[in-house]
């Protein structure tokens, strides 16, 4: 083959359009080479002043490009209005996420180790358990990590959307195994999460080579030409579809790609719990309404069936099981996966006018869940005894008699969950349901709202548990959270309530941004 | 107009022929394997003499012949995972340099192309750096 210069030319790149990602992955590189260099007790200032200045600079350009649509880097990332409003979420969600992180008040140390793959329960796994001045690498593994989920939710082609997959659920997958207490529960999550996630990618790869013998492309712009256009065999089309609907349904925590959610939410270190629960939901949607609306536009009406059945699945599994939960941090996790129904339900109001008002409140859904979900991941740090964190629920008895004003914070953002009006829960619920229904899927309306009402339930009986009952002698205290815990809880309870009184803002803004480019 | 579950079935006896025809002698091979297999050890059932006891050394460790020395159990540690580790990181490393090696002397090409083969290198060297000064190099 004679390679000239018309056959292969260099892409053009707008890097001032990738900043935000480049400069999150710069300052990751860099947060390794201080890990690396920088000496043992300098590591934690140093770390934490990167990865807030990087994420705040992300956040700035993000601003800064807020009004460009274009695609860039020869056609393999969407520089849009939902992939910048989502970049914009994630680095905010990230910002939030990572002051919970590097909270060190709560706990000597902070709450996380050095090295995940030691033996549990061995003398060096004690010996770094008790070690006050590592465990920073889990900075650069968050920079990474939301890089890569800037880089999924703005991908344009099939191949960009696979690498950014690995790109940040690589680093999730060693996060959830860094937890300085309960080790080998928390061992036992990363490596569920890493064996299931691995299926879930090989799932998701051999869809793109189905998708690739049908279109003969990976490009989204190429696949939507090729529906209408190509003579192919259209069960490769489904056959790809569903194994690609896999890969991003796991992320997602969708019935029934959901059963490594509760044990992974619950061993993880409950900082990465909270990122997990806000930011990959944000990459994972942020996806999958890409890939839906952008690439596969034209099969929506063969889709609507199968992904209803998975958001009904989904809605009915995560808020029935969320009422047998003991566990805290499993009830909050079924939670999340009831939730992933609802987001489901937006991400349906796909096609005709719908299109426009279904990706619209979907993202509104995700930014308002992401806070809340934080916030609440926030509190369950403070509940400790001697062991660290007491997460089981019948520990949680009386716990308003103790501190009414965690007790009562918590309370306001689980009536969030629970969609009551003036929180962010019940506007975020309006807007996806609202959507639905103009969209004529009245059905899964339906099925949504009674859902709510079940897992209101499980909300309720936790602040029934709290403010009812007598403090027994087991029920431990709330620690008092040092400014950064402090500063995450009041982010997420006010941006929860900002957008359950006054959404409008945020609403147009999401509405502005929703329009793909193809 | 014909019902879902019947367009996938003419669908799918459609892609017989096609796409995924190739791979319906790999299908042959499996089934006329599995056939074989399930038949040996059925046939075998059927004529064996049934004997259940234990006799002392039915339920021990064949070893050709010798008496066995020990359990079946060994762990074996796997100091080498790292070193796997860092071959995946060069060998990856290669994969990138021999396309770039032949796109490097067309005109436009040169100083481009060195400069980003330049970080994607020194990224990986990055990871190289990190490994040597957590000594994961030293062997303990």
């Amino acid at each position: 083959m004679i390679l000239t210069q018309e056959a292969l030319k260099l892409p053009q790149i707008n890097y001032v359009a990738l900043s935000p990602m480049l400069i999150l992955f710069g300052a990751a590189t860099v947060g390794v080479l201080v890990e690396a260099f920088a000496g043992r007790g300098r590591r934690y200032p140093v770390q934490l002043g990167l990865s807030l200045v990087s994420l705040v600079a992300a956040l700035v350009m993000v601003v800064r490009v807020a009004h460009t649509r274009e695609l860039t880097a020869g056609g393999a990332v969407a520089v849009d209005g939902p992939a910048l409003f989502l970049e914009g979420t994630l680095a905010v969600l990230g910002i939030v996420a990572l002051l919970l992180v590097a909270e060190r008040s709560l706990e000597p140390g902070g709450p996380f180790v050095a090295v995940a793959a030691v033996t549990a329960g061995t003398e060096a796994d004690r010996v770094q358990a008790q070690r006050r001045d590592a465990g920073t690498e889990v900075y650069p593994l968050l920079l990474f990590a939301l890089g890569g989920m800037m880089l999924f939710v703005s991908a344009n082609d099939l191949l960009t959307m696979f690498v950014a997959l690995e790109v940040f659920s690589l680093p999730l997958y060693l996060m959830c195994g860094l937890a300085r207490r309960r080790r080998l529960l928390s061992q036992e999550a990363a490596l569920k999460y890493f064996l299931l996630g691995a299926f879930a990618s090989a799932f998701f790869l051999f869809g793109i080579a189905m998708i690739y013998g049908y279109a003969g492309q990976i490009n989204f712009a190429a696949i939507h030409e090729a529906i209408q256009s190509s003579t192919n065999d259209r069960i490769l089309l489904y056959l790809g579809l569903a194994l690609l609907a896999i890969g991003l349904l796991f992320k997602a925590a969708a019935v029934p790609f959901h059963v490594w959610t509760p044990d992974v939410y619950q061993g993880a270190p409950t900082p990465v719990t909270a990122f997990m629960a806000a930011c990959t939901k944000v990459a994972a949607f942020g996806a999958l309404l890409r890939v839906i609306y952008v690439a596969f536009e034209r099969t929506a009406w063969d889709l609507r069936l199968v992904i209803g059945g998975i958001a009904v699945l989904t809605m009915v599994v995560g808020s029935v099981l969320a009422v047998t939960q003991t566990d805290i941090k499993r009830l909050l996790a079924y939670s999340s996966i009831a939730n992933a129904g609802y987001l489901l339900v937006g991400v349906l109001a796909v096609g005709g006018n719908g299109n426009h008002d279904g990706l619209a409140s979907s993202m509104f859904y995700l930014v308002a869940y992401g806070f809340s979900v934080v916030a609440a991941f926030g509190v369950v740090t403070l509940v400790r005894d001697a062991d660290g964190e007491a997460t089981h629920l019948s520990r949680w008895a009386g716990l308003g008699r103790r501190s009414p004003l965690y007790a009562g914070l918590f309370t306001f953002l689980l009536l969030a969950f629970a969609g009551i009006p003036l929180t962010s829960g019940f506007t975020s619920k309006f807007a996806v349901f609202g959507a639905a229904l103009a969209s004529g899927q009245a059905w899964l309306v339906v099925l949504g709202a009674i859902t709510s009402v079940i897992l209101a339930f499980p909300y309720l009986r936790v602040v029934v548990l709290v403010w009812l009952s007598e403090p027994g002698e087991n029920t431990p205290t709330v620690s008092i959270p040092g400014a950064l815990t402090s500063a995450a809880l009041a982010i997420g309870a006010l941006a929860t309530l900002l957008l359950g009184i006054a959404p409008q803002p945020l609403l147009d803004l999401s509405s502005r941004a929703a329009e793909f480019v193809r | 107009m014909r019902s879902t579950g019947m367009r996938l079935i003419v669908g799918t006896l459609r892609c017989m022929r096609g796409y995924l025809g190739s791979y319906a002698t790999l299908g042959l091979l499996l089934v006329v394997g599995a056939a074989a297999l399930t038949g040996a050890f059925g046939v075998n059932r059927l004529l064996r003499p049934g004997r259940p006891g234990d006799p002392a050394g039915k339920f021990a460790n064949y070893e050709c012949g010798l008496d066995p020395v020990g359990g079946d159990w060994a762990q074996v540690q796997i100091r080498y995972y790292l070193y796997a580790y860092l071959y995946v990181l060069f060998a990856v490393e290669s994969v990138f340099l021999f396309p770039w090696a032949v796109v490097f002397a067309l005109p436009g090409f040169g100083r481009t192309a060195v400069v980003e083969m330049g970080i994607f290198v020194g990224v990986l060297a990055l990871g190289l750096l990190y490994a040597w000064r957590k000594r994961v190099l030293r062997w303990t």
